[in-house]
Parts: structure tokens; C-alpha cells; sequence
């Protein structure tokens, strides 16, 4: 094991032109965690029946099915061809897409759900990560609307917080999280997170280069609202598309001012009753 | 306020999202609990601070009611915020640590002494035993009352729940408003009527207060605006302010007849309820339609990309 102050932030980057939606992650995660199942839930809308990341999906594969427009039409090299011709139009079909994504905690550099915990159950670990302390937390359910994302979430049947730990025993162990080992493509990889955003960065330039323009990083800068994220994604389209927030803060980067306007108010509360209480002995 | 309508609202927006689900989590708090303990802290909190000024200027009957709502409204107001825990017998590890990034935490170490000190204080009053005791307690806790009032604001603010979060600047003054007219309320309920004047006046500040906020919540935050005006929460709030004005209007008799008084409180106890619930219910709303996530960040990242 490193010593203290040696150990780099880890991180997940998940790839999603890789991903082809088996949800092997939510399986395995939900097996070395042994996070409940939700019994059967068709929701009707895709192949997705977990719909949401929450107390008892800590990963949760969305699917996204897109009206694409038609391939251009293949350059015509004069060859000898086989077969009836083609009839025009039938290039003109509009294709149909499918994007698939593994969503998970983004262990944000400045966590909301860390921040505003008034118990310190939710701690930054020695990877960098963000985990409850279930012997600690006491369910006050503060960093469920506390999250940009809407992770984190109190499981009912037991009343306390639950999220993702990005297999904090695993870590410890010297392993890497169960649904980064469980993934056929290598879509999640996990990894010391400067090296991840680097793979990422050249990831996306070929991506771009190879004919796929609408790849983007999302969660890889560390000057977005949360300072970036320790688990981030390549898209093939824009954040919303997959339920991501386009443009997440985090609540506390405001809770400064927020502090000043309440004590404003409170200085305003005893003197208007000061004032009321002046003057006439009536 | 005006019964003035409102033109028909903008053009419906346009934005994409995952089958239409929600971003956000809802908060996962209790309803009527966490709105209750809302209510019921920012009552507590102007009630203490009334209760040391009436007994500095000689109103007893004033202080008393004071401290009597104060140490009531304070301990429900702990019972409601340990019933909406998840683990309800580790209510104690609130206390485990001091954090100035959490509001709750500082709101539990607000709380915890002001409950205390304001039941110290009325059962002294009314028991007569340890009289310099809960003079000192009522003092404290009457130094703690506007603190009450307010930090419950940034407990809902600092969320990433769309309307309570860009409503930052505003929720503050609102609960001020709010919480002034509740303890102002439950004065006129029960205190003599020789000694309501300044009970009345300030009142009427708190109104004026509440009832300015409340239209800029409702018209001010562009679309998380909406949530204060539709639905349930829209009744709400709507009703809060009809009740506010009314408790206004009737306080202004409130010295000479003793039904305007009651009824007069009675409002103003009513409004505080509707602000509370409605706020709560807006907060809901807006975590529940991913509109109020997407637009307003669309529209902060074409202005970044823009400017």
C-alpha cells in the first residue's frame, strides 16, 4: 500500500462509443455490493428498466434511440457490380442510432452531497472519492437534493443515504471496481484519473478524426461547476440526451453569499422588532 | 396584491431529456415535517427575541406568550426534524461535528441551544423556580431568535433544487417576513390587548417584507418562477399572501377589538403555514420536471459562450 500523500486521485472514464449496453456493471455491481433489487420495473420506454441512478442502482445503463440522417452515398468507384441495381431513394432512409451510456456517482472535486452532510458520514477518501459512512449517517436526507446529478438517494427500507462508493473495499484491496472488471469493451476504465483524461483527450481526437464530430468529454474539466469530476464520460451528443445536467453546480459554490443574506436578514428581523418595540408604551 | 392575470405565458420551451424523467432527486424529506419545522422554527425565533423585548420594556403579558410559543414551537420543531430522520436514534450524531458548509449542521447547532434555552426559560417563568437562570436563558434565547428565522432559508437554498436554489437572494427575506408575522400572530392570539402595539407594528413590516418577496419569487427568477405560481404550489403561496394581507388589515384593529385581534392572528398563523408549505411544494415541483434544469443551464451556457 502507498503512504499517505502518496496515493493519486482514481477515477472512472466511461467511453460510451464503446458501450453496448449488456449492463454487466449494474449487475456486478449490484452483486459485490449487494445493493437490493427493485424487483421487476418495465418502465416502456427502451431497454432501460433501471431508469435511474439512485440507493439501489449505483450504475445504471440508459438507452437512447435516435432518428439518425442517411449515410452519404458511398463514392462510386465504377467497379462491376453483382446482383439488381440499387433504385435511388433507398439511400435516402433515415437510419436510426442507438447510444448507449453506464451512469454512475461523478465523485465531483467539490461534492455538494460531501459538503452539506451535517453528520460527516460522506467523506473524501484516500483515492479521491466520495463515500458514505453507513455506521455514521442518520438518514437526514440533506445530500439527496444536494446533488447536481440527483445520485445519491435514501433507501426507504432502511432510512439511510446510499451512492456508489467506486468499490471502496475493492480499492483497499489493491482491485479494481467490480463493474470496470465486469466490462466487456473496456467503456469503463478505471484508473488514476490524470492518466484516464489523457487517454480520454486522445480518445476524442480520433473519435473526431476518424468521421465521429459530435464526440465530447463531459465531467473532464476541472473548471466546470464542480471543479470536474472523478468519473466522466465521452458523449455522442449533448448531456441531456443521456439525463445529464448540461451545465451542473455545485450548491455550495453560492453558500458564502447565501450565509451574508441570511445574517442580513436576521440583523433585519431584530431590528424591525426593536424598532416595533420603541416609542409609544402602547 | 393586484387581481391582476397574467398575459399567456412565453412560448412552451424547447429541451431534450432522457424519456422526460427527472434529473434531480426530489428532496427526500418528509412532508409535513421538514415544512412544519419551517414554520414552526421561524415562529419560535421571533416569538424568544419579542418575549426579551417585552419584558426589557415591561409587558409581561406579551413576554410571557412569547416564551411560552417560543419553547413550544422550539421543541416540536426538534420532534419533527428527529421524526424526519431516516435512523431517528442517531439524532445525536447531528452534534458530531460543526460544519459551516452544511446549513443543516449549523442549523442543528443553533437549534439544539435555542430549544433549550427557550424551555429553560418558560418553565422558570411559569414555575417560578431559578428566576436569574431563566431570565439569562431568555435573554440568550431571545439573541438566538432572528438566527431561527432566517438560516432555514439557506437550508433550502444551498440545494441544487432549481427553485429554492436561484431563489438564494430572496428565501431569506421571505422567512424573515414570515417568521415575524407568525410570532406576530400568535401574539395577538393570546396577549392582552394593551400590550399588543409593537406587536403590531411589526407585523406589518414582516408583511410588507413577505408580501414584496413573494412577488419577485413568483415573476423575478425567469422559468423557476413558474413553480411558485402553478399547481399546489401556486394555490399556496397564492393563499399565504391573501392571508398576509388580510392579518395586516385586520392588526390594524387588533388594539380595539379583540375579535380583529384573534382573527388577525389567526391569519397571520395561516400565512405562515401556506408560505412554508408552498415553498416546500415549489422546491418539489421544480426537482420533478428536468425543464427547470436544462433551460436555465442552457440559457447560463450560451451567455458564457456568448459574452
Amino acid at each position: 500500500m502507498a503512504e499517505y500523500g502518496e496515493q493519486p486521485r482514481m477515477g472512472f472514464f466511461t467511453d460510451t462509443s464503446v458501450c453496448i449496453g449488456c449492463k454487466a456493471c449494474e449487475v456486478a455491481c449490484k452483486e459485490w455490493n449487494e445493493v437490493p433489487g427493485g424487483g421487476l420495473d418495465l418502465l416502456g420506454t427502451s431497454y432501460d428498466n433501471t431508469g435511474d441512478l439512485g440507493a439501489n442502482a449505483w450504475r445504471h445503463v440508459a438507452f437512447v434511440e435516435q432518428p439518425v440522417p442517411p449515410a452519404p452515398p458511398a463514392v462510386e468507384l465504377g467497379m462491376p457490380t453483382v446482383g439488381a441495381p440499387t433504385q435511388d431513394g433507398d439511400a435516402e432512409e433515415p437510419g436510426v442510432r442507438w447510444l448507449m451510456s453506464s451512469d454512475v456517482c461523478k465523485h465531483c472535486t467539490h461534492a455538494g452531497c460531501l459538503d452539506v452532510c451535517p453528520t460527516g458520514a460522506l467523506f473524501r477518501t484516500e483515492f479521491g472519492t466520495v463515500v458514505v459512512q453507513q455506521d455514521i449517517c442518520n438518514g437526514c436526507g440533506y445530500c439527496v437534493p444536494a446533488c447536481p446529478y440527483g445520485v445519491i438517494e435514501r433507501r426507504e427500507s432502511d432510512g439511510r443515504a446510499f451512492k456508489c462508493t467506486l468499490c471502496y473495499d475493492r480499492l483497499g484491496a489493491g482491485l479494481e471496481p467490480a463493474c470496470a472488471k465486469a466490462c466487456p469493451t473496456d467503456s469503463i476504465q478505471f484508473g488514476v484519473l490524470d492518466e484516464l483524461r489523457e487517454r480520454a483527450d486522445e480518445r476524442v481526437r480520433d473519435l473526431r478524426g476518424s468521421g465521429v464530430p459530435e464526440a465530447r468529454l463531459y465531467g473532464r474539466d476541472p473548471d466546470d461547476g464542480v471543479g470536474g469530476d472523478g468519473a466522466f464520460f465521452l458523449l455522442l451528443d449533448e448531456p441531456e440526451v443521456y439525463g445529464f445536467p448540461p451545465d451542473p453546480v455545485v450548491p455550495t459554490q453560492h453558500l458564502p453569499q447565501m450565509w451574508k443574506r441570511a445574517g442580513a436578514a436576521a440583523l433585519g428581523v431584530a431590528g424591525t422588532l426593536v424598532v416595533s418595540f420603541l416609542g409609544r408604551r402602547r | 396584491m393586484s387581481p391582476r392575470r397574467e398575459p399567456a405565458m412565453v412560448d412552451p420551451v424547447e429541451f431534450t431529456s432522457y424519456y422526460g424523467r427527472p434529473i434531480l432527486k426530489e428532496p427526500a424529506w418528509k412532508q409535513p415535517d421538514v415544512p412544519l419545522y419551517l414554520f414552526l422554527g421561524g415562529a419560535a425565533g421571533s416569538s424568544a427575541t419579542m418575549a426579551s423585548l417585552a419584558t426589557l420594556t415591561g409587558r409581561p403579558g406579551l413576554a410571557r406568550v412569547g416564551r411560552l410559543v417560543a419553547a413550544a414551537g422550539a421543541s416540536a420543531s426538534v420532534v419533527a426534524l428527529v421524526h424526519d430522520l431516516g435512523r431517528p436514534a442517531r439524532f445525536l450524531h447531528m452534534l458530531r461535528v460543526l460544519k459551516p458548509t452544511s446549513p443543516l449542521s449549523v442549523g442543528s447547532w443553533i437549534l439544539a441551544p435555542f430549544s433549550g434555552l427557550a424551555a429553560v426559560s418558560a418553565g422558570s417563568a411559569e414555575t417560578g423556580l431559578l428566576r436569574p437562570v431563566g431570565k439569562l436563558a431568555g435573554a440568550a434565547a431571545g439573541v438566538l431568535g432572528p438566527a431561527m428565522c432566517t438560516y432555514t432559508a439557506v437550508l433550502l437554498a444551498d440545494t441544487a433544487t432549481p427553485s429554492w436554489h436561484e431563489a438564494r437572494r430572496h428565501l431569506p427575506v421571505l422567512f424573515a417576513g414570515s417568521a415575524v408575522t407568525s410570532g406576530a400572530g400568535a401574539a395577538l392570539l393570546a396577549a392582552p390587548s394593551a400590550e399588543l402595539g409593537p406587536v403590531v407594528r411589526a407585523g406589518l413590516a414582516g408583511a410588507v417584507a413577505e408580501l414584496a418577496v413573494a412577488q419577485h419569487l413568483e415573476h423575478g427568477l425567469g422559468i423557476v418562477s413558474e413553480p411558485y405560481r402553478t399547481g399546489r404550489a401556486g394555490k399556496l403561496m397564492k393563499a399565504a399572501r391573501g392571508l398576509t394581507a388580510a392579518g395586516a388589515a385586520l392588526s390594524l384593529a387588533a388594539r380595539r377589538s379583540k375579535v380583529a385581534a384573534v382573527a388577525s392572528g389567526a391569519a397571520y398563523l395561516a400565512a405562515g403555514l401556506c408560505t412554508r408549505f408552498g415553498v416546500y411544494q415549489a422546491g418539489v415541483a421544480s426537482a420533478q420536471d428536468p425543464k427547470y434544469v436544462v433551460v436555465p443551464q442552457r440559457e447560463r451556457l450560451a451567455q458564457a459562450r456568448g459574452d
